[in-house]
């Protein structure tokens, strides 16, 4: 077992994943940090975004997709769980790659999210709203333009109204797929800044291509190559001595 | 350790043109030591002076150097053994430089030594050439360590420079009894402490460049450990 020298929130424990007959996860075993980022890196097909997609049990959406093994939250196995699934991605948000806003004022994309679970009045709901875009460091720029859409919005901002939406729900992990690929360096420091943020309230899981990013947010970072955990440890200890000589290889751009 | 080239075989290049500057800046400031302990034990002026103009030659290379790293790093961003050897690199420049500066400071007791009378100087006192030769090796030896990143070898030269320290004080003790037996000594005494304490600094850099080698190979930091925690760590990898 991958231990992580801080509190569990998450543990994945001899987890296997098929898309079909392709094996694309192997015995994955390792903690997740509570309000902590962890990163996973590697190449294109390492099974990283699988992964990611486990751990919310988003691939249920799709057919002839299985995983086996555990991932624990708290304790609890998400994967056993017979709760509705809509549930556990309250509790577990994802933010993606594209920025995905609905075709909704910027107000109700955050609303939206927050009626499903919960019935508040009003001013309740307008104060969920801008304490969501606060967190989400995105107040300042949207408050005299509520009513908007969404979609008038920035890909940087919008990018940070999926992070207020995830976050309007109070979930107590978010997971971040590539957030940052679509956007300008600016809109990235500015996501970057707000994933430091994140941690001081949740657990922060955050799958990317860019290993300076990686080595940037994260205080735990797991290499994965073919589907296995390669290493996993500090971020420090992984961008100074790695112990594998393959995970070297991989983040000194001596790969393939 | 990573032997394997980079996707980028520019990077490559750069690393490897960097390193092949640091080895000739290396083999540039041992001879610069050899000819300013010969200088001074012959207490020929003309080598000095030769010494002296070397080091000019040395302060370009470190300039040199100095921008290939931050160039790099810029560039590069690099990463593990990658980062290590840019570190180990930036730090050896600096010890070199500093053996050179060193080197220099011998070359200047040696033009000193030449304004005193015969019978009073010490510039020929063995443990000075023993002393100077221990350092010179540790050099070598050290700059062969940094080329083949070989840890083991590195381990030796950090227990090496407590002979150099040993026979420093050794120096000192000889000298205070000849200033003793005869004040007229003093000035040439003054002058070989200077060049004895100067080998005894080209020692600590010295020994300063093989710890930079086992933190590249190894990521280990031995720097303030003692010379047997320094064997054990190499040992343990």
């Amino acid at each position: 077992m991958e231990t992580a020298s801080a509190k569990a929130k998450m543990r994945v424990q001899g987890l296997n994943f098929y898309y079909g007959k392709f094996h694309a996860l192997k015995n994955i075993n390792l903690e997740i940090a509570d309000r902590k980022v962890t990163a996973f890196i590697g190449p294109s097909g390492c099974g990283k975004s699988t992964l990611l997609r486990v751990l919310n049990r988003m691939f249920e959406l799709y057919p002839e997709q299985r995983a086996e093994g555990k991932v624990e939250v708290d304790g609890q196995d998400i994967l056993a769980s017979r709760d509705d699934v809509s549930l556990i991605r309250a509790r577990i948000g994802m933010v993606f790659q594209k920025p995905t806003p609905f075709p909704m004022s910027i107000y109700d994309n955050i609303a939206f999210g927050v009626r499903l679970f919960e019935r508040p009045n009003k001013a309740e709901m307008d104060e969920r709203v801008e304490w969501a875009l606060r967190k989400a460091a995105l107040w300042n720029e949207v408050k005299d333009k509520l009513a908007q859409t969404g979609t008038s919005l920035s890909g940087g901002q919008q990018q940070r109204l999926c992070i207020a939406r995830g976050i309007a729900i109070r979930p107590e992990i978010i997971l971040f797929d590539e957030p940052c690929s679509a956007l300008d360096p600016i809109s990235t420091a500015k996501i970057e800044e707000l994933i430091e943020e994140l941690k001081q309230d949740y657990t922060v899981a955050i799958v990317t291509h860019n290993m300076q990013q990686a080595a940037r947010v994260s205080d735990f970072t797991a290499y994965m190559y073919l589907g296995e955990m390669m290493e996993f440890g500090e971020t420090d200890q992984i961008f100074i001595k790695p112990k594998r000589k393959e995970t070297e290889d991989y983040i000194t751009g001596r790969f393939g | 350790m990573a032997t394997s080239d980079h996707s980028s075989k520019q990077y490559d290049q750069e690393l490897e043109s960097m390193r092949s500057r640091i080895l000739q800046m290396g083999g540039l400031v041992e001879s610069q030591l050899k000819a300013a302990l010969d200088a001074f034990e012959r207490a020929d002026a003309e080598l000095a002076d030769s010494v002296v103009q070397a080091d000019r030659r040395v302060n370009d290379l470190e300039i040199d150097l100095d921008r290939a790293v931050n160039n790099i790093i810029a560039r590069r961003q690099p990463t593990a053994v990658d980062l290590r050897m840019i570190m180990g690199v930036a730090k050896t420049i600096t010890d070199l430089e500093r053996i050179g500066d060193e080197s220099t400071k011998i070359a200047r007791a040696a033009k000193w030594l030449r304004d005193k009378e015969t019978s009073f100087r010490l510039n020929r006192i063995p443990d000075i050439r023993a002393s100077g030769d221990i350092a010179a090796q540790m050099l070598r030896k050290s700059l062969d360590a940094f080329a083949r990143l070989d840890p083991s070898a590195a381990a030796e030269i950090i227990d090496a420079d407590q002979g150099v320290d040993e026979r420093f004080r050794a120096i000192l003790r000889q000298l205070v009894t000849f200033m003793m037996e005869d004040p007229r000594s003093i000035t040439s005494a003054l002058d070989t402490v200077w060049a004895a304490k100067a080998i005894e600094r080209v020692g600590d850099h010295a020994k300063n460049i093989a710890e930079h080698v086992i933190y590249v190979a190894q990521g280990a930091d031995v720097r303030h450990a003692t010379p047997e925690e320094v064997r054990r760590m190499v040992a343990s990898g």
